[in-house]
Protein backbone atom coordinates (compact mmCIF):
# COMPACT_ATOMS: atom_id res chain seq x y z
CA UNK A 1 0.00 0.00 0.00
CA UNK A 2 1.56 3.52 -0.86
CA UNK A 3 1.66 6.05 1.58
CA UNK A 4 0.31 8.94 -1.19
CA UNK A 5 -3.42 8.02 0.03
CA UNK A 6 -2.84 9.06 3.06
CA UNK A 7 -0.23 12.24 3.12
CA UNK A 8 -3.00 14.84 2.57
CA UNK A 9 -4.88 13.78 5.64
CA UNK A 10 -3.87 15.63 8.38
CA UNK A 11 -1.11 19.04 8.57
CA UNK A 12 0.65 16.35 10.67
CA UNK A 13 0.89 14.08 7.62
CA UNK A 14 2.73 16.20 5.49
CA UNK A 15 5.36 17.59 7.98
CA UNK A 16 6.09 14.04 8.63
CA UNK A 17 5.94 13.28 4.88
CA UNK A 18 7.85 10.00 4.58
CA UNK A 19 10.59 9.36 1.74
CA UNK A 20 10.83 7.19 -0.80
CA UNK A 21 13.79 7.50 -3.37
CA UNK A 22 13.44 4.09 -4.47
CA UNK A 23 11.18 5.20 -8.13
CA UNK A 24 13.90 8.10 -8.65
CA UNK A 25 16.96 5.88 -8.05
CA UNK A 26 15.21 3.35 -10.72
CA UNK A 27 14.80 6.44 -13.51
CA UNK A 28 18.08 7.45 -12.72
CA UNK A 29 19.48 6.92 -16.46
CA UNK A 30 16.64 8.48 -17.85
CA UNK A 31 17.79 11.24 -15.73
CA UNK A 32 21.23 11.30 -16.11
CA UNK A 33 20.59 10.64 -20.18
CA UNK A 34 17.85 14.12 -19.77
CA UNK A 35 21.04 15.61 -18.01
CA UNK A 36 23.43 14.46 -21.20
CA UNK A 37 21.23 16.37 -23.71
CA UNK A 38 21.34 19.19 -21.71
CA UNK A 39 24.84 19.59 -21.72
CA UNK A 40 25.35 19.04 -25.34
CA UNK A 41 22.93 21.44 -26.15
CA UNK A 42 24.57 23.94 -24.05
CA UNK A 43 27.61 23.03 -25.24
CA UNK A 44 26.06 23.34 -29.02
CA UNK A 45 24.74 26.52 -28.35
CA UNK A 46 28.21 26.94 -26.78
CA UNK A 47 30.28 26.74 -29.81
CA UNK A 48 28.04 28.22 -32.12
CA UNK A 49 26.93 31.53 -30.37
CA UNK A 50 30.27 32.07 -29.20
CA UNK A 51 31.16 32.19 -33.21
CA UNK A 52 28.10 34.67 -33.38
CA UNK A 53 28.87 36.70 -30.48
CA UNK A 54 32.33 36.96 -31.41
CA UNK A 55 31.02 38.52 -35.10
CA UNK A 56 28.20 40.57 -33.31
CA UNK A 57 30.97 42.13 -30.92
CA UNK A 58 33.19 43.20 -33.62
CA UNK A 59 30.13 44.80 -35.24
CA UNK A 60 29.31 46.84 -31.81
CA UNK A 61 32.83 48.32 -32.02
CA UNK A 62 32.89 48.50 -35.78
CA UNK A 63 33.65 52.19 -36.71
CA UNK A 64 30.73 52.25 -39.30
CA UNK A 65 27.31 53.41 -37.97
CA UNK A 66 25.16 51.23 -39.84
CA UNK A 67 26.93 47.79 -38.71
CA UNK A 68 27.11 48.95 -34.78
CA UNK A 69 23.32 49.99 -34.81
CA UNK A 70 22.18 46.69 -36.19
CA UNK A 71 24.77 44.52 -33.99
CA UNK A 72 23.59 46.63 -30.55
CA UNK A 73 19.86 45.82 -31.99
CA UNK A 74 20.99 42.17 -32.31
CA UNK A 75 21.78 42.32 -28.66
CA UNK A 76 19.14 45.03 -26.85
CA UNK A 77 16.25 42.74 -28.68
CA UNK A 78 17.43 39.33 -27.70
CA UNK A 79 18.51 40.00 -24.67
CA UNK A 80 15.20 41.54 -23.53
CA UNK A 81 13.09 39.05 -24.99
CA UNK A 82 11.93 35.85 -22.90
CA UNK A 83 14.03 32.90 -23.90
CA UNK A 84 10.76 30.76 -23.51
CA UNK A 85 9.03 33.06 -25.95
CA UNK A 86 11.74 32.61 -28.45
CA UNK A 87 11.84 29.00 -27.95
CA UNK A 88 7.49 28.80 -28.55
CA UNK A 89 8.37 31.10 -31.91
CA UNK A 90 11.02 28.66 -32.93
CA UNK A 91 9.15 25.81 -32.78
CA UNK A 92 5.64 26.74 -32.93
CA UNK A 93 5.23 30.55 -34.94
CA UNK A 94 8.15 29.45 -37.57
CA UNK A 95 5.93 26.61 -39.22
CA UNK A 96 3.32 28.87 -39.55
CA UNK A 97 5.66 30.96 -42.04
CA UNK A 98 6.75 27.40 -43.59
CA UNK A 99 9.79 27.38 -42.01
CA UNK A 100 9.41 23.87 -39.68
CA UNK A 101 12.04 22.68 -37.49
CA UNK A 102 12.15 19.58 -35.14
CA UNK A 103 12.05 20.33 -31.47
CA UNK A 104 15.64 19.80 -31.35
CA UNK A 105 16.75 22.08 -33.87
CA UNK A 106 14.25 24.98 -32.94
CA UNK A 107 15.34 24.67 -29.11
CA UNK A 108 19.25 24.41 -29.75
CA UNK A 109 18.56 27.79 -32.95
CA UNK A 110 16.46 29.77 -30.06
CA UNK A 111 19.60 28.85 -27.37
CA UNK A 112 22.19 29.80 -29.96
CA UNK A 113 20.60 33.06 -30.72
CA UNK A 114 20.08 34.16 -27.00
CA UNK A 115 23.64 32.94 -25.74
CA UNK A 116 25.34 34.88 -28.53
CA UNK A 117 23.63 38.23 -27.28
CA UNK A 118 24.89 37.45 -24.09
CA UNK A 119 28.45 36.81 -25.34
CA UNK A 120 28.47 39.39 -27.61
CA UNK A 121 28.27 41.49 -24.64
CA UNK A 122 31.40 39.84 -22.62
CA UNK A 123 33.21 39.73 -26.09
CA UNK A 124 32.43 43.87 -26.45
CA UNK A 125 33.89 44.60 -23.01
CA UNK A 126 37.44 42.29 -23.61
CA UNK A 127 37.88 44.24 -27.21
CA UNK A 128 38.19 47.09 -25.36
CA UNK A 129 39.96 45.94 -22.83
CA UNK A 130 42.69 44.89 -25.36
CA UNK A 131 45.12 47.05 -24.51
CA UNK A 132 45.62 49.51 -27.20
CA UNK A 133 49.41 49.50 -27.20
CA UNK A 134 49.59 45.78 -28.26
CA UNK A 135 48.05 46.44 -31.33
CA UNK A 136 49.93 48.94 -31.95
CA UNK A 137 53.39 47.04 -31.39
CA UNK A 138 51.63 44.55 -33.98
CA UNK A 139 50.69 47.53 -36.55
CA UNK A 140 54.70 48.55 -35.74
CA UNK A 141 56.07 44.95 -36.79
CA UNK A 142 53.98 44.78 -40.30
CA UNK A 143 51.29 42.92 -38.92
CA UNK A 144 48.18 43.15 -41.26
CA UNK A 145 44.86 43.78 -40.07
CA UNK A 146 43.31 40.45 -40.29
CA UNK A 147 46.90 39.10 -38.66
CA UNK A 148 46.76 41.37 -35.85
CA UNK A 149 43.23 40.22 -34.51
CA UNK A 150 44.28 36.21 -35.21
CA UNK A 151 47.53 36.16 -33.42
CA UNK A 152 46.87 39.40 -31.30
CA UNK A 153 43.23 40.59 -30.29
CA UNK A 154 41.29 37.21 -30.21
CA UNK A 155 44.07 35.15 -28.41
CA UNK A 156 44.09 38.25 -25.39
CA UNK A 157 40.37 38.06 -25.83
CA UNK A 158 39.96 34.93 -24.85
CA UNK A 159 41.81 35.02 -22.18
CA UNK A 160 40.31 37.82 -21.09
CA UNK A 161 36.79 36.61 -21.59
CA UNK A 162 37.33 33.14 -20.18
CA UNK A 163 35.73 33.31 -16.52
CA UNK A 164 33.14 35.35 -17.76
CA UNK A 165 32.56 32.65 -21.31
CA UNK A 166 32.71 29.89 -18.28
CA UNK A 167 29.57 31.78 -16.77
CA UNK A 168 27.39 32.07 -19.70
CA UNK A 169 28.31 27.96 -20.43
CA UNK A 170 26.25 27.81 -16.48
CA UNK A 171 23.59 29.94 -17.53
CA UNK A 172 23.18 28.12 -20.86
CA UNK A 173 23.32 24.70 -19.48
CA UNK A 174 20.28 25.96 -16.93
CA UNK A 175 18.31 27.48 -19.20
CA UNK A 176 18.16 23.91 -21.38
CA UNK A 177 15.58 23.16 -18.78
CA UNK A 178 12.92 25.21 -20.73
CA UNK A 179 13.32 23.04 -23.50
CA UNK A 180 11.08 20.73 -21.45
CA UNK A 181 8.37 23.20 -23.17
CA UNK A 182 8.27 21.71 -26.12
CA UNK A 183 9.27 18.30 -25.19
CA UNK A 184 12.92 17.61 -25.49
CA UNK A 185 13.81 14.84 -23.33
CA UNK A 186 16.44 16.68 -20.97
CA UNK A 187 16.61 16.93 -17.61
CA UNK A 188 13.93 18.79 -16.52
CA UNK A 189 11.13 17.27 -19.11
CA UNK A 190 12.36 13.70 -17.70
CA UNK A 191 11.95 14.63 -14.07
CA UNK A 192 8.70 16.22 -15.02
CA UNK A 193 7.85 12.65 -16.79
CA UNK A 194 8.97 10.83 -13.46
CA UNK A 195 6.32 12.76 -11.49
CA UNK A 196 3.18 11.95 -13.62
CA UNK A 197 4.46 8.71 -13.05
CA UNK A 198 5.37 7.92 -9.74
CA UNK A 199 3.70 11.09 -7.78
CA UNK A 200 7.27 11.18 -6.06
CA UNK A 201 7.11 14.95 -6.60
CA UNK A 202 9.25 15.72 -3.65
CA UNK A 203 12.14 13.30 -3.71
CA UNK A 204 12.17 13.55 -7.73
CA UNK A 205 12.69 17.55 -7.96
CA UNK A 206 14.87 17.09 -4.82
CA UNK A 207 16.91 14.70 -7.04
CA UNK A 208 16.68 16.71 -9.90
CA UNK A 209 18.15 19.87 -8.37
CA UNK A 210 20.86 18.17 -6.99
CA UNK A 211 22.17 16.95 -10.15
CA UNK A 212 21.81 20.42 -11.63
CA UNK A 213 23.73 21.84 -8.69
CA UNK A 214 26.67 18.73 -8.76
CA UNK A 215 27.03 19.59 -12.76
CA UNK A 216 27.20 23.45 -12.18
CA UNK A 217 29.67 23.22 -9.60
CA UNK A 218 32.05 20.38 -11.12
CA UNK A 219 31.55 22.83 -14.48
CA UNK A 220 32.51 25.68 -12.31
CA UNK A 221 35.61 23.57 -11.04
CA UNK A 222 37.19 22.49 -14.37
CA UNK A 223 37.11 26.32 -15.46
CA UNK A 224 38.54 27.48 -12.62
CA UNK A 225 41.42 25.14 -11.99
CA UNK A 226 41.84 26.00 -16.32
CA UNK A 227 41.91 28.91 -15.56
CA UNK A 228 44.35 28.54 -12.30
CA UNK A 229 46.83 26.49 -14.52
CA UNK A 230 46.90 29.19 -17.47
CA UNK A 231 47.55 31.73 -15.14
CA UNK A 232 50.32 30.04 -13.60
CA UNK A 233 51.92 29.20 -16.38
CA UNK A 234 51.76 32.68 -17.79
CA UNK A 235 52.62 34.35 -14.70
CA UNK A 236 49.65 36.40 -13.81
CA UNK A 237 49.59 35.15 -10.11
CA UNK A 238 52.09 34.01 -7.46
CA UNK A 239 52.93 30.04 -8.24
CA UNK B 1 77.84 61.33 -48.90
CA UNK B 2 76.17 58.61 -46.92
CA UNK B 3 72.80 56.85 -48.13
CA UNK B 4 70.12 59.16 -46.95
CA UNK B 5 67.62 56.21 -44.77
CA UNK B 6 65.13 58.51 -43.48
CA UNK B 7 63.64 62.14 -45.35
CA UNK B 8 61.06 64.15 -44.07
CA UNK B 9 59.45 67.33 -45.94
CA UNK B 10 57.02 69.73 -45.10
CA UNK B 11 55.18 67.52 -42.33
CA UNK B 12 52.00 68.95 -41.68
CA UNK B 13 49.69 67.45 -38.31
CA UNK B 14 46.98 68.68 -36.50
CA UNK B 15 44.32 67.06 -33.92
CA UNK B 16 41.05 69.16 -35.76
CA UNK B 17 42.34 72.30 -35.14
CA UNK B 18 44.91 72.14 -33.06
CA UNK B 19 48.33 72.53 -35.15
CA UNK B 20 50.75 69.83 -33.85
CA UNK B 21 53.89 69.70 -36.45
CA UNK B 22 53.82 72.65 -38.32
CA UNK B 23 56.36 71.75 -41.26
CA UNK B 24 58.99 69.45 -40.12
CA UNK B 25 62.15 68.64 -42.91
CA UNK B 26 64.28 66.11 -41.85
CA UNK B 27 67.37 63.92 -43.39
CA UNK B 28 68.60 61.08 -41.37
CA UNK B 29 71.76 59.30 -42.78
CA UNK B 30 72.55 55.85 -42.60
CA UNK B 31 74.30 54.78 -39.03
CA UNK B 32 73.15 57.88 -38.13
CA UNK B 33 72.17 58.18 -34.18
CA UNK B 34 69.74 61.53 -34.11
CA UNK B 35 68.31 62.20 -30.61
CA UNK B 36 64.84 64.61 -30.40
CA UNK B 37 64.27 66.46 -27.38
CA UNK B 38 61.64 69.27 -26.01
CA UNK B 39 59.38 70.00 -23.82
CA UNK B 40 56.06 67.75 -23.69
CA UNK B 41 53.62 68.87 -26.05
CA UNK B 42 56.24 70.12 -28.71
CA UNK B 43 55.36 67.15 -31.54
CA UNK B 44 58.33 64.94 -30.83
CA UNK B 45 56.26 61.61 -30.40
CA UNK B 46 54.07 62.39 -32.65
CA UNK B 47 56.94 62.84 -35.40
CA UNK B 48 57.98 59.11 -34.06
CA UNK B 49 54.56 58.19 -34.98
CA UNK B 50 53.82 59.22 -38.32
CA UNK B 51 57.28 57.88 -39.58
CA UNK B 52 55.71 54.53 -38.36
CA UNK B 53 52.67 55.45 -40.25
CA UNK B 54 51.25 55.45 -36.76
CA UNK B 55 49.25 58.60 -37.15
CA UNK B 56 47.64 60.16 -40.56
CA UNK B 57 49.23 63.20 -41.16
CA UNK B 58 47.82 66.17 -43.55
CA UNK B 59 50.29 67.70 -45.86
CA UNK B 60 54.10 66.39 -46.40
CA UNK B 61 56.64 63.62 -47.20
CA UNK B 62 57.90 60.83 -45.72
CA UNK B 63 60.61 58.45 -47.25
CA UNK B 64 61.86 55.45 -45.78
CA UNK B 65 65.04 53.84 -47.71
CA UNK B 66 63.77 56.01 -50.69
CA UNK B 67 60.00 54.54 -50.79
CA UNK B 68 57.31 57.16 -50.20
CA UNK B 69 55.78 56.10 -47.16
CA UNK B 70 51.72 56.08 -46.17
CA UNK B 71 50.05 58.16 -48.80
CA UNK B 72 50.16 58.28 -52.40
CA UNK B 73 49.81 61.48 -54.92
CA UNK B 74 50.04 65.19 -54.28
CA UNK B 75 47.77 67.92 -53.04
CA UNK B 76 43.93 66.71 -54.20
CA UNK B 77 45.30 63.84 -55.73
CA UNK B 78 47.13 62.30 -52.31
CA UNK B 79 45.42 59.14 -51.22
CA UNK B 80 46.43 56.74 -48.37
CA UNK B 81 47.56 53.24 -49.49
CA UNK B 82 46.01 50.44 -48.79
CA UNK B 83 46.76 48.75 -45.39
CA UNK B 84 48.50 45.73 -46.93
CA UNK B 85 50.87 48.25 -48.51
CA UNK B 86 51.54 50.19 -45.37
CA UNK B 87 51.92 47.43 -43.23
CA UNK B 88 54.67 46.21 -45.27
CA UNK B 89 56.29 49.55 -45.15
CA UNK B 90 55.72 49.50 -41.04
CA UNK B 91 58.18 46.67 -40.95
CA UNK B 92 60.59 48.83 -42.44
CA UNK B 93 61.17 50.92 -39.37
CA UNK B 94 61.65 49.26 -35.69
CA UNK B 95 60.18 50.70 -33.09
CA UNK B 96 60.23 50.56 -29.09
CA UNK B 97 57.66 52.37 -26.93
CA UNK B 98 57.63 54.04 -23.87
CA UNK B 99 55.20 51.42 -22.02
CA UNK B 100 56.98 48.17 -24.04
CA UNK B 101 54.03 46.86 -25.29
CA UNK B 102 54.81 43.18 -25.32
CA UNK B 103 52.36 40.87 -26.63
CA UNK B 104 51.01 39.66 -23.05
CA UNK B 105 49.90 36.08 -24.01
CA UNK B 106 53.35 35.07 -25.50
CA UNK B 107 56.78 34.68 -24.16
CA UNK B 108 60.00 36.59 -24.19
CA UNK B 109 60.92 34.20 -27.48
CA UNK B 110 57.43 33.71 -29.20
CA UNK B 111 57.63 37.44 -29.02
CA UNK B 112 60.47 38.10 -31.26
CA UNK B 113 59.21 35.10 -33.18
CA UNK B 114 55.78 36.22 -33.88
CA UNK B 115 57.15 39.18 -36.75
CA UNK B 116 59.84 37.44 -38.19
CA UNK B 117 57.14 34.24 -39.22
CA UNK B 118 54.16 36.09 -40.17
CA UNK B 119 55.94 39.08 -41.77
CA UNK B 120 59.24 37.57 -42.94
CA UNK B 121 57.95 34.71 -43.73
CA UNK B 122 60.59 32.65 -42.05
CA UNK B 123 60.17 29.42 -41.15
CA UNK B 124 60.36 28.89 -37.55
CA UNK B 125 63.53 26.85 -36.91
CA UNK B 126 65.41 29.74 -38.65
CA UNK B 127 63.04 32.48 -36.92
CA UNK B 128 63.87 30.31 -33.51
CA UNK B 129 67.73 31.00 -34.12
CA UNK B 130 67.43 34.55 -34.27
CA UNK B 131 65.34 35.14 -31.13
CA UNK B 132 67.53 33.19 -29.00
CA UNK B 133 70.54 35.30 -30.92
CA UNK B 134 68.37 38.67 -30.01
CA UNK B 135 67.81 37.26 -26.61
CA UNK B 136 71.31 36.65 -26.20
CA UNK B 137 72.57 40.38 -27.18
CA UNK B 138 70.03 41.63 -24.98
CA UNK B 139 71.56 39.89 -21.94
CA UNK B 140 68.04 37.77 -21.53
CA UNK B 141 69.12 34.07 -22.88
CA UNK B 142 67.48 32.75 -19.57
CA UNK B 143 64.44 35.01 -20.09
CA UNK B 144 63.37 33.08 -23.17
CA UNK B 145 60.40 31.26 -21.93
CA UNK B 146 59.10 33.69 -19.59
CA UNK B 147 55.89 35.80 -20.25
CA UNK B 148 55.87 39.85 -19.71
CA UNK B 149 54.21 39.43 -16.41
CA UNK B 150 57.68 37.55 -15.09
CA UNK B 151 60.00 40.04 -16.31
CA UNK B 152 61.12 43.63 -14.70
CA UNK B 153 60.21 46.79 -16.39
CA UNK B 154 63.72 46.84 -17.50
CA UNK B 155 63.49 43.16 -19.16
CA UNK B 156 60.42 43.82 -20.94
CA UNK B 157 61.72 46.81 -22.73
CA UNK B 158 65.01 44.69 -23.86
CA UNK B 159 62.89 42.31 -25.38
CA UNK B 160 60.53 45.00 -26.75
CA UNK B 161 63.83 46.25 -28.31
CA UNK B 162 64.59 43.04 -29.30
CA UNK B 163 62.01 42.44 -30.94
CA UNK B 164 61.87 45.41 -33.38
CA UNK B 165 65.63 45.33 -34.12
CA UNK B 166 65.42 41.33 -35.15
CA UNK B 167 63.23 42.54 -38.26
CA UNK B 168 66.20 44.05 -39.41
CA UNK B 169 64.57 47.79 -39.77
CA UNK B 170 65.90 50.03 -42.21
CA UNK B 171 65.62 52.70 -39.36
CA UNK B 172 64.52 52.17 -35.73
CA UNK B 173 62.56 54.31 -33.68
CA UNK B 174 62.80 54.60 -29.69
CA UNK B 175 60.06 56.42 -27.84
CA UNK B 176 60.78 57.91 -24.20
CA UNK B 177 61.61 54.47 -24.03
CA UNK B 178 63.01 54.77 -20.18
CA UNK B 179 60.31 57.19 -18.95
CA UNK B 180 58.17 54.19 -18.15
CA UNK B 181 60.89 52.68 -15.99
CA UNK B 182 62.31 52.70 -12.43
CA UNK B 183 65.08 54.67 -11.80
CA UNK B 184 67.63 51.63 -11.27
CA UNK B 185 66.09 50.15 -14.50
CA UNK B 186 67.21 52.76 -16.97
CA UNK B 187 70.87 52.08 -17.43
CA UNK B 188 70.49 48.11 -18.48
CA UNK B 189 68.27 49.44 -21.24
CA UNK B 190 70.44 52.70 -22.35
CA UNK B 191 73.31 50.05 -22.32
CA UNK B 192 71.29 47.84 -25.02
CA UNK B 193 70.41 51.28 -27.15
CA UNK B 194 74.48 52.31 -26.77
CA UNK B 195 75.64 48.85 -27.79
CA UNK B 196 72.85 49.32 -31.27
CA UNK B 197 74.32 52.37 -31.91
CA UNK B 198 78.02 51.35 -31.53
CA UNK B 199 77.09 48.56 -34.34
CA UNK B 200 75.57 51.30 -37.16
CA UNK B 201 71.95 51.18 -36.59
CA UNK B 202 70.27 54.32 -37.72
CA UNK B 203 68.17 55.74 -35.41
CA UNK B 204 65.75 58.27 -34.16
CA UNK B 205 64.77 58.40 -30.38
CA UNK B 206 63.15 61.06 -28.81
CA UNK B 207 64.19 61.36 -24.87
CA UNK B 208 64.61 63.07 -21.66
CA UNK B 209 67.89 61.26 -20.77
CA UNK B 210 70.12 64.14 -21.41
CA UNK B 211 73.13 62.58 -20.65
CA UNK B 212 72.56 59.64 -22.81
CA UNK B 213 71.52 61.69 -25.80
CA UNK B 214 74.56 63.62 -25.34
CA UNK B 215 76.90 61.03 -24.98
CA UNK B 216 75.30 58.51 -27.52
CA UNK B 217 74.01 60.92 -30.65
CA UNK B 218 75.76 62.09 -33.64
CA UNK B 219 73.22 64.81 -34.00
CA UNK B 220 70.18 66.44 -31.35
CA UNK B 221 66.92 68.25 -32.31
CA UNK B 222 65.19 70.17 -30.10
CA UNK B 223 61.53 70.34 -30.80
CA UNK B 224 59.37 73.78 -29.98
CA UNK B 225 55.50 73.89 -30.55
CA UNK B 226 55.72 71.36 -33.73
CA UNK B 227 58.87 72.67 -35.72
CA UNK B 228 62.32 72.17 -35.17
CA UNK B 229 63.91 74.99 -33.51
CA UNK B 230 67.33 74.23 -33.46
CA UNK B 231 70.08 71.23 -34.55
CA UNK B 232 73.71 70.38 -34.46
CA UNK B 233 76.37 68.17 -32.96
CA UNK B 234 75.49 67.12 -29.33
CA UNK B 235 78.90 69.27 -28.15
CA UNK B 236 77.88 72.12 -29.24
CA UNK B 237 74.21 72.64 -29.06
CA UNK B 238 74.58 71.81 -25.30
CA UNK B 239 77.44 74.11 -24.69
CA UNK B 240 76.08 77.33 -26.96
CA UNK B 241 72.65 76.94 -27.60
CA UNK B 242 71.24 79.14 -29.91
CA UNK B 243 67.93 80.13 -28.85
CA UNK B 244 66.41 81.34 -25.25
CA UNK B 245 63.85 78.37 -25.53
CA UNK B 246 66.68 75.55 -25.72
CA UNK B 247 68.72 77.66 -23.00
CA UNK B 248 65.83 77.84 -20.77
CA UNK B 249 65.25 74.00 -21.80
CA UNK B 250 68.45 72.98 -20.77
CA UNK B 251 68.52 74.90 -17.64
CA UNK B 252 65.10 73.11 -16.63
CA UNK B 253 66.21 69.28 -17.68
CA UNK B 254 68.16 67.12 -15.21
CA UNK B 255 71.77 66.25 -16.59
Amino acid sequence: MPPEAEVGDHWNRIMGYTFNFTPVWQSLPDLLRGLGLGLGLALASLAVGMALGLAVAFGMVSRQGGLRRLASGYVTFLRNIPLLLLIYFAFLGLPQLGIRLDKYTAFAGSLTLYGAAYMAEIFRGGLQAVPHGVVEAGRAIGLRPLQIKLYLILPILFRTTRPALGNAYISLFKDTSLAAAIAVPELTFQARKLNLETFRIVETWLVTSLLYVLTAVAIANLLRYLDWRANRREGRTAP
Amino acid sequence: MSETVLSIKGLVKSYGAVPILRGIDLDVSRGEVVSIIGSSGSGKTTLLRCINLLEEYQDGHIEVAGETIGYSGDGRQRKPLTERTRARQRALTGMAFQQFNLFPHMTAQANIMLGLVKVRGMARAEAEKIAADWLDRVGLSHRRDHYPKQLSGGQQQRVAIARAIAMSPQLMLFDEITSALDPELVAEVLEVVRELAGDGMTMLLVTHEMRFAHDVSNRIIFMDQGRIAEQGPPKSLFRKPGTERLTAFLKNSSF
